[in-house]
């Protein structure tokens, strides 16, 4: 997209295309003892995912007869970010493991697993705005390489728009941009297969039609992030087999 | 099917037609099967299934499984064999009398046991150690594998486990949910024979495998002893065989 001509954010600060993504590296596997791991970077915000399970649910009052149920840790590590997060639960993380735990939950396929639990934990060690979408991606990996039975795989993005301007993949200097209509940060998890929505935030103000268009861009983003997730998948296997 | 390797990763589409069928790892969408699991495709007739590189071991009727006795309850035993729930072994299932009070005597907290699954049906898996070669096992050595590789280690109708067993005279059983139960002449045997099925999970994906395997077994000292290839194996390790081999 061009940007509006009369918007006040008319080039990116990092230089990229509106619709250009951050560099992208993954690695699988990088959690031996774990049952799958993996890591997802994008540009300055880096994540790592770990899933443990299936394995029996304690508390026993929790456990579902029915299916086993998955449950979804997000945290920031405290030297994440420029000044210091305090460790361990707050307001933010807690909210952000109850949505990634949502979108998640609509992929996964449990139901062999009754009584069970799957952990996922969410650790963010570098932090530049994307977090949640970020440890979405990698998360979605970790499963697949636990052997977690899934439908579909799910890749996420955060959409953005500075002022009237936008923006694929925003970074924390653009989530600062307070020019004009001011910044606002909308993450969306696309799954794979039959390309629905399984998250979607919205921290700003927006109209309907630039709703609608952010989703067409993200679920052109979400394209290019899956076949990232699915190249380092596949050639995980490859590297066993040479070996 | 010993065709291209083709990995596929959950939601990806296998093959289109309605002649196919979904096995294990996939469901169907319309018309297209589609991977559930992350893993290897094979398609035999017109089975189609993913074998899975990774995840817990999911009990099947007639698998040797190796597990710790965890609990004793009124009418039996519960045992950990690493998979997210535990298997039950019933008062019945055990090859002589026992009194409800002297179930410690016959199997304590802490034991190791080979035991065969006979149900998945119910509520949890129930196994039994009525047969020969099941039951308490004492003595050698445990070692953990992933449970997915159990088919390489045990080989084509055994070849592997047998090969293993006959050059360096260690007993070895493997239970399908990836413990390892060796029991050899001594332990520097053991640590031996623990070595090459190190070696057989870290290649269980390359070509030629049992030649490999051969040569390793040759470099830590040992003489690789053919002869009786040929005669079926008859004890323990010739039940974990039988049963559900990929390939």
């Amino acid at each position: 997209m061009v940007a509006e001509k009369d918007s006040l954010y008319k080039e990116r600060f990092d230089g990229r295309q509106f619709k250009e993504l951050r560099p992208i590296k993954t690695a699988v596997g990088i959690v031996p003892s774990a049952d799958g791991s993996a890591m997802f970077e994008t540009g300055g915000t880096r994540a790592i995912a770990v899933v443990r399970g299936p394995r029996t649910l304690h508390p026993q009052h929790m456990q579902d007869s029915q299916t086993g149920i998955l449950r979804v840790t997000y945290g920031m590590m405290p030297f994440s970010v420029w000044d210091r997060i305090r460790p361990g639960p707050n307001r933010r993380s807690e909210e952000l493991s109850k949505v990634c735990e949502w979108a998640l939950g609509s992929i996964v396929d449990l139901a062999a697993f009754p009584n069970s639990v799957v952990d996922v934990f969410i650790q963010i060690p570098q932090a530049d705005a994307g977090t949640r979408v970020a440890g979405l991606n990698a998360a979605a990996m970790a499963l697949a390489d636990a052997g977690v039975p899934m439908k579909e795989m799910i890749s996420a993005i955060a959409v953005g728009k500075c002022d009237k301007t936008l923006i694929v993949d925003m970074d924390k200097s653009e989530e600062d941009f307070h020019e004009g209509e001011g910044p606002t940060d909308i993450p969306v998890a696309v799954t794979s297969r039959n390309k629905n929505i399984a998250l979607l935030q919205l921290d700003g103000k927006i109209s309907v039609d630039e709703l609608s268009e952010v989703i067409g861009m993200a679920k052109v983003a979400c394209g290019e992030v899956l076949k990232v997730q699915m190249k380092t998948l596949k050639e995980r296997t490859g590297e066993l087999q040479d070996g | 099917m010993a065709e291209e390797r083709k990995i596929v990763i959950p939601g990806e589409t296998i093959v289109s037609g309605s002649n196919y069928l979904p096995s294990d790892g996939t469901y169907r969408d319309g018309d297209d099967v589609v991977a559930k699991i992350y893993g290897i495709v094979s398609v035999l007739e017109n089975q189609v299934k993913v074998i899975p590189l990774s995840g817990t071991y999911f009990a099947r009727r007639g698998n040797t499984i190796i597990g710790t006795i965890v609990d004793i309850t009124m009418n039996g035993w519960l045992i950990d064999f690493g998979g997210p729930n535990r298997a039950f072994l019933s008062l019945n299932e055990v090859p002589r009398y026992i009194n409800k009070n002297e179930l410690r005597d016959f199997l304590d907290y802490g034991d190791s046991i080979i035991a065969k699954v006979w149900d998945t049906k119910g509520r949890s898996i129930d196994v039994s150690i009525k047969m020969r070669g099941f039951g308490k096992v004492e003595g050698g050595m445990f070692m953990d594998v992933n449970p997915n590789k159990v088919p390489r280690i045990i080989g084509k109708e055994g070849s592997m486990v047998r090969l293993i067993r006959d050059s360096t005279g260690c007993n070895i059983t493997v239970g399908q949910n990836g413990r390892i139960w060796l029991k050899g002449s001594d332990i520097d045997n053991e640590i031996k024979v623990r070595k090459i099925i190190n070696y057989i999970v870290d290649n269980s994906v390359s070509v030629g495998l049992t030649e490999k395997t051969e040569e390793f077994i040759k470099n830590l000292g040992f003489t690789v002893n053919k002869t009786n290839l040929e005669q079926p194996v008859e004890e323990v390790t010739g039940e974990s065989i039988s049963s559900d081999e990929d390939n």
